[in-house]
Parts: structure tokens; C-alpha cells; sequence
């Protein structure tokens, strides 16, 4: 039988894993997590008293369907979790999980590696208390706990409203939701955005629930600091009147909208091309996600779209990957045509909520760009004015350090990328992998 | 078109070319140095950084040494440090053949003029109690270094143009001829350079301006493969090696371990791409481990390689050509051209202005490549054995 792969188990890679399970292949399922539903699908761990109903909300229900879905399956698939993918040779995956290092071939990969935060430095998103609006979810759904007593949400994203509800709703008390984008941006994008008018109707719904509970919701902000002795105390931002304000509070969740974590697809040698709307460098593919020989791509990892475009994606690659290997007849148009109007909708979103990418030129010089290795935004720039200075951004990695720590660029590199020509490329380890993978275990170097 | 008249053209923006210019301007020289892509982007600037004298090649201590008065003088002559570091140079054996190795490497660098102490297992225990029990003997060479490869040769740039040098990068040198006693060079951007010197600098790709003077060196394209930790407290002081090569490791002062080891492992200068296969990353993760056990708990975070020039004899190509006056080749410097990279640009100067070089380069002579190709058992033990 043709031994298909998929990484990743959130709603792509648990669609895809069905879909071919239905055709009766056993393919193997790796994830990082230990539980399947990747990040906006996340169970918490069954001693967890949480309840999901509350916190998912109107997604509750797709949240169930793919959980019950890979409960029906688990059984009938390799499913392998807590297992990371850290270098990728040919046709040979090198894994790093409980037993320590050891390798998998496959025929067809199909890569579903999601999204992480984006996230734009500004002064003092250092500080304790400072959190990717994504993690600020994750330690809900995940830990059922909140990121602070009194939290702020700002960025530039329509995810910023809805973590303030999930918060609102489990009674957290939230300081204010400040949006960089000015209101009248997102109307400009409307045309994009009727792609998907539930999902409008949705956003609009928890402004209104927001500002009926009496959180501040501000748009066209420009955010200014974030202040604190040790830990976060405030935000300093000006209003769109321009008028400065301080508001306090113990913890920011900070979303500028999401990025595909690319690193495997990087090292398994898609090419990639600059998207204008979402600023960001995204790998080549076909309409269902062909991106190399044996090499498919699904979800938000291969481009931004959400959780319905991930889930029907990952339908639409494993579709591909069967009918590639002969065993079924070309994918479904429906699912393409639907996959094609969610994404054209994220990236509608992605112009309403834009990467505010002229900020970064106004960053202060004292502004840390690089958490893992220390670098500020100074440091940065006058390596790059300096005789023989560097341009292009793999250059300035390698001459300041920016991104060469243990995120790999993860965090800094969309804003490096602003200040530096090119694309950071990725470089295994995917993630980071103790010494001690290689001697336990069976690491048989592949043939 | 540019037409520049200058007194030399250095082809290569690495260590070597860049040092070579340094020297040149610095007496009042006029120097273009063309570059296919970056000053220091290749071998120079992602090699490990060992500024290693414990070990090498008996034949190249002048050199070497000459090379390390210029190390050790950074600040004054270019006016940056680049995290030149002291640190000293422990070379281990885990076994009684190892240490008969070891004992022959020390004679011969204690010949050359360099101390070196002898280390037993007690005396280990007391000074390196996070070296593995397994490492029965070493020597310390104190005088070897490290500096950080990727901010010296830019460094070196920056001050030979200070001093008058012409750099241009990204400007690839596609030809050079020479008639009636002088050279043209020509570049893919249009720009030429008429000289009277040619200085073939070009790493691994500096071949192919050999063969335009009926020259050969059989050179190909590999690297070490290479990897670096998360930072940890700062503990590890000297560079470590192994003698069986397996481990070539050292701790900056930042916190991170960086490892280079054997075998290495091919690169394709063509596609300017050097992947390292992760079973190399994963023997080597291994092996360093086993000398440093505290480390296992460690998480690499990056792993790297470079386009680096290997010759049989596992020794560079230093010196004038035999085919025609004023051309120099300097390149194919097998993994170990860090150290000697300044030292080389100072030699290639003296020839070039004085006419020779005090410092003996005779083994390095391209000529040694006119008959049979001598195999050192060093390229035997770096490589993959031709079925492995």
C-alpha cells in the first residue's frame, strides 16, 4: 500500500487523514501536539473541566465533527502524536518523538503545518505579561486559564474581537480591543469579504457583544508603548483623533493576523512567491495543493484561510494525493471552487486587518526586533547603512544574529523581512531537538 | 562599459581575496577586488571559526604563524576585534592509538615553536570536569583562537577600502586573457579591469580561471557538516576536538555551542546550495554528546554547511602560477583556510610587490597537480568512504 504522510493534525491534516482513510488507505498522521484539532480546534486535556460549548461558541459544533470524526478513525490510521518532523531528505521524514530520533519514508507527503501569530516588535513587547493574541487563546482552550487579571487586546486583526469574547465569556475582564486598522479600511474591503458573510456577520456580532459589556473597542489607533516596571502595567496608544491615552491593565494579547508555518514546506523544497496582500512570502501550489513531486500542501500552512478552508483543503489534497496514486478519479470541483472563495475571503480579511508594514520603519532604534539573540531594531539598521552593509535578509541574519536564535526567525523574521530584501530561508532543525534524539532509540541513518 | 587600470584584480571576495587587498593597498597599491556575490558569504563566512595551530601540516607552521601575528593584531589593523578569542585548543584521544596520534601532533608543533601541554586523565577531571571520563589524554595548545567567520571578512573589506581598495560585489569575473605583458579581466556587469597582476581567489569555483591558463587542480565542492545549540551558561572555555574528528566543538561567550564534524558532506557550488543529510547532523549530535554528556539535554537549533574547495592531498593551493607570470592562485583550502586566510593575503602581497615571499609555500604549488595526485589519509578519514 502507498505510504501517505500528513503532518500536522489540526482540521487540514485530520480531513486529509479521513478522507483517505475512507478510500482505505492507512496513512500516517504526525503532530507536535499530543492531542489532535491544531490550534483553533484544540481539546483540552480530558481532566480539564473546560467547557468547549462556552468558548467555541458558534463553532462549537465543527469543533465536536472534527473531534468525533478522528475518534471514528483513530483506529484505522497510524496516528502518531507528540511526534515532531525536524528535517525533511528526499523522500525520508527524520522524526524526533518519545523514542528519540527515527525516519519515515513516504510516497506522498501531504504537509499541513498551520499558522503561528505574526507579530510586529513595538516598545516593551518584551515585558512579562506580553502575549501573541494566538497564545492568549491557546492558554484558554489548552490550560483554561487566562494570560492575565485585566487583559488588552490589540494588533490588527479580526481575531483580536473574537479572543476578547472567548474571554468576555468566561468571565475574564477585559481592558479594551484596540485595532491599529481604521474602521473605514475594513469597509474598503468589503467586496473581498462578502466571500464569506457568515463569517462577517460573526466578527460584527462580537464587536456588538464587546462594546455591550462595556469594553472599549477602538479602531485607527496607533499604539504607542507598552509600559510597566518588570511587567506590563499599560498601553499607551493615540487615538484616531490623536489624542494619547493610557490604559491599564496586566496582560496584551498582541495579533497582527496569522502566518503559514512554512518551514517544512521550505525544507522539502516548494518555491514561494512574494503575496502583496498579506505581505508575506507563500509557497507555489495548484489550485489543490500540488506543490512538488509527492509533495501536497493544505490548511492555513500552505496559505492563510481558516478553519473551514483548512478542513476543506485538506479533503481537496488528499483527493489530489489519491488521484495521483491512481486510485480514484480527479478531485471534487466544488471543494476546489469552495476552497479557492475562503481563501479569496482571508485574503480580503488580510486587507482589512493589514500588516501595518509601515510601522516598522518607525520603530524606535532601542526597539528589540530579535527576542532569542537579542537584537534591536538599531542594531539592524546600522549594520545594513555601513560599507558593504548587507541587503537582503539571509545576509542580515547572518551578519547581526537577527533570527538566529531559537524561533529561527519565526517571530522576527515578517518584520525583518520589511527592512531586508528577500526571504529568510528555513534551516532544519524545524523546531529545536536535543542531543540526546541521536543515542537513544533506533536512529537507522537512512539507506 | 567601466575600463579600471589598476596594479592587480583580486577575483574572490573571501577571506583570502579580501586580506590580499588589505595588504596591497596598505602599500599604496591600486587593487580591484570583484566578487560574484558578497565579500565573505562562501566558505569564509560560515565556516566553524577555529583559528586551530595544534595539528596542522608541519610544512604550513610559517605560514600558519605568520598568519597568526595578523589574528592576534585585529583591532589595530582593521580596527575591529570580531570576537577574536583566545580560548586555547584541547585535542583529545579516547583511546592509547589516539594518544601515540596526539603525542606525534605535539612534537610536531612544539618543532614549529608552539607550547603545548600534555594532559592526563586526572589533570582533565580537575580542569575540564564536563569533558566525558571517556577522553583518556589531550594536549592544550594555548595560543589557538576563534573569531566569528562571518563578521571578519566584511571587516577586512571595509578596511582595505579604507586604505584604497576597490571592492565591487556582486560583479562576476567571466574572463581573463592577457597579452604583451598584461591582464584584462572581464565581468558579467560589463566592468574591466586592466592589471598587471591576477589574483585567483575564487574558492571553489576558481578552477575554471586555472583552466583559462592551461592549469588543473582536481578541486570539488564539499563542507563539514555543522550545527549550534540554544545558549547555556558559559562553561566550555577552550575549542574541543576529538582526533578522530568527530567532534569539533567550541562555546562562545554568548551561551551556544557550535559544531563542525567529519565526514563531510558534499555541497553543489553550482546551485550554491550545501544541505546537510540529517543522518550527519545526527552522528554528529551523538558524538557530541559522548564528549560532553552534560550537553545532551542541549537542543540544536540550527544546522549549516558551506561551499568549501577540497583538494586529495587535503592542502591548498598557495602561489604563483606555472603557466604565467603575475597570476596567483590561492584556493582549495580543504577546511582549514581560516586560520591561514590573512597570512596568505600577506604572502600573495609580498610576491606581488616584492617579487617572493620569506615565508616557504613550495607545497602548496599548483604544479604538484602535473603528475600523480598523493591521497592523505586525512581525505580518506573526512569523507564518506566512496560506498558508505
Amino acid at each position: 500500500m502507498a505510504e501517505v504522510v500528513i503532518v500536522g493534525g489540526g482540521p487540514a491534516g485530520v480531513r486529509a487523514a479521513a478522507t483517505l482513510h475512507a478510500k482505505g488507505l492507512r496513512p500516517i498522521l504526525i503532530d507536535e501536539s499530543p492531542r489532535v484539532g491544531g490550534q483553533g480546534y484544540r481539546a483540552p486535556a480530558a481532566d480539564l473541566p473546560l467547557d468547549m460549548a462556552r468558548i467555541m461558541e458558534s463553532q462549537h459544533a465543527k469543533h465536536q465533527a472534527l473531534h468525533a470524526d478522528f475518534s471514528a478513525i483513530r483506529d484505522g490510521i497510524d496516528y502518531r502524536p507528540q511526534t515532531l518532523v525536524w528535517a525533511i531528505q528526499d523522500r525520508i521524514l527524520h522524526l524526533s518523538g518519545a523514542g528519540g530520533a527515527s525516519t519515515q519514508r513516504f510516497d506522498a507527503l501531504i504537509v499541513a503545518t498551520g499558522a503561528m501569530d505574526r507579530v510586529m516588535p513595538m516598545p516593551g513587547w518584551t515585558l512579562p505579561g506580553v502575549f501573541t493574541l494566538g497564545a492568549a487563546q491557546v492558554a484558554l482552550k489548552d490550560q483554561g486559564c487566562f494570560i492575565g487579571r485585566r487583559t488588552l487586546f490589540c494588533g490588527s486583526s479580526p481575531l483580536l474581537a473574537l479572543a476578547a469574547t472567548q474571554y468576555l465569556e468566561m468571565e475574564a475582564e477585559v481592558a479594551a480591543v484596540c485595532d491599529t486598522t481604521p474602521f473605514v479600511e475594513k469597509l474598503l474591503a468589503a467586496p473581498l469579504l462578502a466571500n464569506a458573510p457568515g463569517t462577517v456577520l460573526r466578527g460584527l456580532g462580537y464587536l456588538r457583544r464587546l462594546s455591550r459589556a462595556g469594553v472599549p473597542v477602538m479602531h485607527g489607533v496607533d499604539l504607542i508603548a507598552i509600559e510597566g516596571e518588570g511587567r506590563v502595567e499599560a498601553l499607551v496608544l493615540r487615538d484616531s483623533r490623536g489624542a494619547e491615552k493610557r490604559i491599564a491593565c496586566d496582560a496584551v494579547a498582541l495579533g497582527y493576523g496569522l502566518k503559514p508555518e512554512t518551514q517544512l514546506a521550505d525544507l522539502a523544497g516548494v518555491e514561494f512567491a512574494y503575496d502583496s496582500d498579506f505581505r508575506s512570502w507563500i509557497p507555489k501550489m495548484d489550485a489543490d495543493g500540488r506543490a512538488g513531486e509527492a509533495l501536497y500542501l493544505a490548511g492555513d500552512g500552505a496559505t492563510i484561510g481558516g478553519a473551514d478552508a483548512a478542513e476543506a483543503s485538506g479533503q481537496l489534497a488528499a483527493q489530489a494525493v489519491l488521484f495521483d496514486l491512481g486510485l480514484s478519479g480527479p478531485s471534487d470541483p466544488g471543494l476546489r471552487r469552495r476552497v479557492a472563495r475562503l481563501r479569496r475571503f482571508q485574503k480580503g480579511l488580510a486587507r482589512a486587518f493589514a500588516w501595518p508594514a509601515a510601522r516598522v520603519h518607525k520603530l524606535p532604534d532601542d526597539v528589540t526586533l530579535c527576542r532569542c539573540e537579542a537584537v534591536s531594531v538599531g542594531e539592524i539598521r546600522r549594520a545594513m547603512d555601513q560599507t558593504l552593509g548587507p541587503v537582503e535578509a539571509n545576509r542580515v541574519k547572518a551578519i547581526t544574529r537577527c533570527g538566529m536564535g531559537r524561533c529561527q526567525g519565526r517571530v522576527c523574521g515578517p518584520t525583518l523581512q520589511e527592512l531586508a530584501a528577500g526571504r529568510l530561508r528555513g534551516q532544519a532543525p524545524i523546531k529545536p531537538v536535543a542531543l540526546s534524539i541521536a543515542s537513544v532509540g533506533s536512529a537507522e541513518p537512512p539507506a | 562599459m567601466t575600463r579600471i587600470t589598476a596594479d592587480a584584480a583580486i577575483i574572490g571576495g573571501g577571506l583570502i581575496g579580501v586580506w590580499t587587498a588589505f595588504f596591497l593597498a596598505r602599500r599604496g597599491q591600486r587593487v580591484v577586488l570583484l566578487e560574484k556575490g558578497v565579500v565573505g558569504a562562501q566558505s569564509s563566512g560560515v565556516n566553524f571559526g577555529n583559528l586551530r595551530l595544534q595539528g596542522r601540516f608541519p610544512g604550513q607552521y610559517p605560514l600558519s604563524l605568520r598568519s597568526h601575528d595578523i589574528w592576534e593584531r585585529l583591532p589595530e589593523l582593521i580596527g575591529a576585534d570580531c570576537e577574536f578569542d583566545a580560548k586555547g585548543h584541547l585535542y583529545c584521544a579516547y583511546d592509547a592509538a589516539e594518544r601515540d596520534k596526539l603525542d606525534h601532533y605535539a612534537e610536531e608543533s612544539e618543532a614549529s615553536g608552539l607550547v603545548i601541554e600534555r594532559l592526563g586523565p586526572n589533570e582533565l577531571r580537575r580542569r575540564y570536569p564536563w569533558l566525558s571520563s571517556k577522553v583518556i589524554a589531550a594536549t592544550f595548545s594555548a595560543r589557538d583562537a576563534t573569531a566569528n567567520p562571518r563578521l571578519v571578512t566584511p571587516a577586512a573589506a571595509r578596511a582595505a577600502m579604507g586604505l584604497g581598495a576597490m571592492i565591487i560585489e556582486n560583479c562576476r569575473a567571466t574572463e581573463v586573457t592577457k597579452s604583451s605583458g598584461a591582464f584584462r579581466v572581464r565581468t558579467e556587469t560589463g566592468v574591466e579591469i586592466d592589471c598587471g597582476h591576477v589574483v585567483n581567489a575564487a574558492g571553489a569555483w576558481a578552477v575554471a580561471i586555472a583552466e583559462q591558463f592551461g592549469e588543473a587542480a582536481p578541486v570539488f565542492a564539499a563542507g563539514p557538516p555543522q550545527f549550534v545549540t540554544e545558549p547555556f551558561p558559559y562553561m566550555i572555555h577552550p575549542s574541543i576536538q576529538t582526533i578522530d574528528g568527530s567532534v569539533i566543538a567550541r562555546q562562545t561567550p554568548r551561551g551556544n555551542v557550535i559544531l563542525a564534524g567529519y565526514p563531510r558532506t558534499a555541497s553543489d557550488p553550482i546551485r550554491n546550495r550545501a544541505p546537510v543529510p540529517p543522518a550527519k547532523t545526527l552522528a554528529a549530535m551523538s558524538s557530541l554528546a559522548e564528549a560532553i554528556p552534560v550537553l545532551r539535554s542541549c537542543a540544536v537549533i540550527r544546522v549549516w554547511s558551506g561551499i568549501e574547495g577540497y583538494l586529495p592531498d587535503m592542502l591548498p593551493v598557495i602561489g604563483p602560477s606555472e603557466t604565467t607570470p603575475g597570476l596567483l592562485h590561492a584556493f582549495g583550502c580543504c577546511g582549514h583556510g581560516f586560520q591561514i586566510g590573512p597570512g596568505i593575503g600577506l604572502c600573495l602581497s609580498e610576491i606581488i610587490i616584492d617579487g617572493t615571499t620569506p615565508t616557504p609555500l613550495a607545497p602548496f604549488s599548483i604544479s604538484r597537480f602535473r603528475g600523480d595526485v598523493s591521497v592523505n589519509d586525512k581525505f580518506l578519514r573526512e569523507f564518506d568512504a566512496p560506498n558508505g
